[in-house]
């Protein structure tokens, strides 16, 4: 820490203070990362007539805000259902990940040895095939068990990308409890799964729970897989539902529209970022030391 | 070590369901692809002929396939440059805390953490031809007339930087986390001996900071290709792949022959073409991961 | 080679808390090895890095070479520093971590290499020159700091610290070595420790500090045989200097001036005490003993007993131990300062 307040050591040349430069640059990245969600919430609520006049500045309420946008959102369209459907896959995606993942991690962790470290990078890279590759086959797969159109295709396939990640980070918590604990449990007469079940389990639970909010969102903004298998509006997920359906021919319906997308991604950012830094801790093991 | 042999048991058995699922749902699906990609399969087919690379010379004969794979290429090149360097100056300035910090990451990582769709209907009601707020602001400022305004998403050029911008917008904040993470890392003493070496703010940042960030500017240029390369979100919501196929990638134009074209086998066959890429990168990453640490 | 003056030089981390460093000012003589030294917390680390540009002071002034520094950054300063961790470029050679600073400054490349193999020669680490500092030793890492920070001919050394992450054995050695080095040099030199024994073996002057606020400024000689107060006496020496608290004054003397009374010739002071623990250390006996009767009972005191003198002494005997008057040193009780000798009852 140094005395001067802001800039580096040798930041000395620039004649502003250092302070001022950050803010400057801080400000300009949060305004032009987040600016698109302020439009958003703006378009929800102004009157469609004020919307749609060119003359009117957008950035005011030139007429007074409404409510009509979302009326309609909740009334007239099936976005409660998608956001239902979301909802139910994603607890039942997060609860496959969880039922396959945490053994698997703990067996990678603790009981596979040298080729359990193969294994896991293994894993690890099947994160790397995307559903853009897999997308069309896995259609015809769908399609052959009979689940096309139903959102039990999507409970069945997401746990593809979802295992994964998964796996890797639960595979790096467990590494870090000692194994002593487990050691200690043993020799007091629990099983290894007992042990797993009834000690590791519980102290990992800030990372299980890191998992289970990172599979949710990874549910959430999943587009692809959705768009191919599923046809019908009443079966869709918000992330498709909200860009296809919420248009009537050729006519986009803005201010429901904008609504649905703040709606829908601000309880997942949030969510995202309370536990960030663990998914950093995911991505970078091995690079940053 | 002390594994009992009960151990290694149960260490398969508690691995191998995940290993069966993974292998069946992602390795049959990946076999399939390729076997799609060779052979002719549409959706309503039954059986199965070998074609070899009938597929694969009909769809490189088509221009608009040629022009996808050139644009996945640019748009990711193009995004992933504006992302490091973007995400380098914003680490930078994250580095220190100050009053405000924990609000401003949360704003900065919104794109990242809304659904790609969403933010990407988002910008298309931003880059509407008509009600476009950022037209608006242009002509406020007498930059372009108010008859003349450009249309983002409906002029080729246009539209294919447009779409670069919305990629680069959504992948700036998972770089900037990673890239801050490689720059606390970095320990205190090192800038200041460079400080006191006589170093200057450019020298210090180019030959110390940011080679000692290398591994991890690796693995964030690594995994924004990756997440870039093989989206086809952004394209199909803003631009359908349009104007005249001018901004189509990979995926979506696989999305578009495979599904919407009911040709599986050259969807197949276009998107096979993104598995060179991928490989490229995973033997990057492995690189990455084996290397010895930088300390 | 220049002079480092302070000139009430003050850091004060947090509003209305006592400062880090506390209205300080010093002079240093030109190529002195000097040392600062105290606890944690005492501010000589804070001391060094407002030498070096590196903290920004709150009040006061900096001045190297007659010339005032505080505005200006590191770079400026023709100053060189070495870290506690050496902070050498990881992915650098060793070769370019020592031309780093020549770099940094524009020297023209012809210039570059023979000042790096002169710097790299004094320290004798020219074998070295194309290693990366991961796989040198702890003793090689901090001699290419050493030369990195003389190959610009700094007017003014500063080092934090260099030898606490060096193995107890090398750390012996390494002292001997930087001794022999500042004298083959003769840069002005700014050596911060909390080791009292590094700070005696290589100090040309102590300053002795605690809570940000000079104790006291000497030769080893004089911090250790005439400290200012007692917390001087106490932190040099160890075990530390026995304190007796006598009434007005403290009393003080040091453990190896507690001798069995048949050792002590002259005009001394003599104490009865029982023996509550002997520890034979091969060179030396360490005496562990508590007053019985008398004005003082119940003080416990320490003495040092050099193998040489072959007296008796068993555990729970009673024995008569004496000071030589010259060697007592009272102290205030009010602030722990200095005061004249007297004479005092002891019995």
């Amino acid at each position: 820490m140094t005395g001067r307040p802001g800039g580096p050591p040798g930041a000395r040349g620039v004649r502003l203070p250092p302070g001022v430069l950050r803010w400057a640059i801080v400000l300009t990245f949060a305004v032009l990362l987040a600016f698109p969600f302020l439009w958003m919430g703006i378009t929800s609520f102004k009157q469609t007539t004020d919307l749609y006049n060119t003359k009117n500045n957008p950035f005011l309420f030139n007429l007074p805000p409404t409510l009509d946008h979302l009326k309609l959102l909740f009334n007239e369209t099936l976005f409660l259902r998608w956001l239902g459907n979301t909802a139910l896959a994603g607890a039942l995606v997060v609860m496959i990940t969880l039922l396959l993942g945490l053994p698997a991690a703990y067996a990678l962790a603790r009981l596979t040895g040298r080729w359990g470290q193969r294994l896991g990078i293994g894993i690890f890279l099947t994160y790397l095939i995307p559903p853009t590759l897999l997308f069309i086959p896995m259609s015809r797969v769908v399609a052959l068990l009979g689940l096309q159109d139903s959102l039990w295709s999507i409970i069945l396939v997401y746990p593809t990308f979802t295992l994964p990640f998964s796996i890797w980070l639960l595979m790096a918590f467990f590494k870090s409890v000692p194994r002593e604990l487990e050691d200690a449990a043993m020799v007091d007469g629990l099983t290894r799964l007992q042990a797993f079940v009834q000690l590791v389990i519980p102290i990992s639970l800030s990372g299980i729970l890191t998992v289970v909010i990172f599979s949710f969102t990874l549910v959430t903004q999943e587009f692809v897989y959705a768009l191919t298998f599923i046809s019908s509006a009443a079966h869709q997920t918000v992330s498709v539902g909200v860009p296809i359906y919420l248009v009537r021919g050729d006519v986009y319906y803005w201010g429901s529209l904008m609504a649905a997308c703040l709606i829908a991604s601000l309880p997942v950012a949030v969510l995202y970022n309370l536990f960030l830094d663990r998914f950093v801790a995911g991505f970078t093991v091995g690079a940053v030391k | 070590m002390g594994m009992r042999r009960g151990d290694r048991f149960l260490g398969a058995a508690m691995f191998v369901p995940a290993l069966v699922y993974i292998a069946g749902l992602v390795g049959v699906p990946l076999v399939l692809a390729f076997l799609y990609s060779v052979g002719n399969v549409t959706v309503g087919s039954v059986g199965y002929k070998f074609v070899g690379l009938a597929n694969f010379r009909s769809v490189l004969q088509n221009p608009a396939f040629r022009g996808a794979l050139l644009h996945s290429f640019v748009f990711t090149v193009s995004a992933q440059l504006l992302v490091i360097v973007g995400a380098n100056i914003l680490a930078m300035a994250l580095r220190n805390p100050f009053r405000g910090r924990g609000l401003v990451r949360f704003l900065t990582l919104l794109p990242w953490v809304a659904p790609i769709s969403l933010g990407a209907i988002g910008w298309k009601w931003i880059l509407d031809s008509i009600y476009s707020v950022v037209n608006w602001a242009l002509v406020q400022v007498h930059l372009v007339k108010p008859f003349d305004t450009p249309m983002w998403l409906g002029e080729p050029t246009l539209a294919m930087l447009s779409v670069i911008l919305v990629h680069a917008w959504r992948m700036m904040p998972f770089s900037t986390v990673i890239l801050l993470a490689g720059l606390t890392a970095i320990p205190r003493d090192i800038p200041e001996a460079a400080a006191v070496d006589g170093a200057g703010f450019w020298r210090t940042h180019f030959e110390i900071t940011l080679p000692m960030m290398r591994p991890v500017i690796a693995v964030a240029l690594l995994f924004g290709i990756i997440f870039t390369f093989t989206d086809m979100t952004v394209v199909y919501i803003l631009t359908r792949g349009g104007p005249y196929d001018s901004t189509h990638v990979l995926p979506s134009y696989a999305f578009f022959a495979g599904i919407l074209g009911g040709s599986l086998a050259e969807g197949a066959a276009v998107s096979v073409f993104l598995v060179p890429i991928l490989v490229l990168v995973a033997w990057a990453m492995l690189r990455v991961a084996h290397s010895s640490e930088v300390v | 080679m220049a002079i480092v003056e302070t000139r009430n030089l003050t850091k004060v981390f947090k509003q209305g808390q006592l400062g880090a460093v506390n209205d300080i000012s010093l002079l240093t003589r030109e190529g002195e090895f000097m040392v600062f030294l105290g606890p944690s917390g005492s501010g000589k680390t804070t001391l060094l890095r407002m030498i070096a540009g590196l903290e920004e002071p709150t009040g006061g002034d900096v001045l190297i070479g007659g010339r005032v520094v505080t505005g200006l950054p590191p770079r400026e300063r023709r100053i060189a520093m070495v870290f506690q961790s050496y902070a050498l470029y990881p992915h650098l050679s060793v070769y370019k971590n020592i031309a780093f600073p020549l770099r940094a400054q524009k020297v023209p490349k012809e210039e570059r290499r023979p000042k790096v193999e002169w710097a790299a020669g004094l320290l004798g680490i020219g074998e070295l020159l194309e290693r990366k500092p991961r796989e040198l030793s702890g003793g090689e890492r901090q001699r290419v700091a050493l030369a990195r920070a003389i190959v610009r001919e700094p007017s003014v050394f500063l080092l934090d610290e260099p030898l606490s992450n060096l193995d107890a054995k090398l750390r012996a050695s390494a002292r001997e070595e930087l001794t022999q080095f500042h004298k083959r040099i003769g840069t002005t030199t700014i050596y911060v420790t909390h080791d009292q024994v590094e700070a005696m073996a290589m100090g040309d002057r102590i300053v002795v500090l605690d809570k940000g606020v000079v104790r006291q400024v000497g030769s080893p000689r004089e911090v250790y045989d005439d400290p200012a107060d007692t917390f001087v006496a106490t932190f040099l020496g160890s075990p530390p200097m026995n304190l007796v608290d006598h009434g007005e004054v403290l009393a003080g003397f040091r453990p190896e001036h507690l001798l069995p009374a048949v050792l002590v010739e002259g005009p001394a002071v003599a104490l009865t005490a029982r023996v509550t623990g002997v520890e034979y250390l091969g060179n030396e006996r360490v005496l562990y003993a508590q007053i019985q009767d008398g004005r003082f009972a119940g003080k416990r005191l320490i003495g040092r007993l050099p193998s040489v003198y072959h007296v008796e002494i068993a555990e729970g005997e009673s024995v008569r131990l004496a000071i030589p008057e010259r060697n007592l040193r009272y102290f205030a009780k009010s602030d722990g300062r200095r005061v004249e000798p007297r004479s005092l009852a002891w019995e």
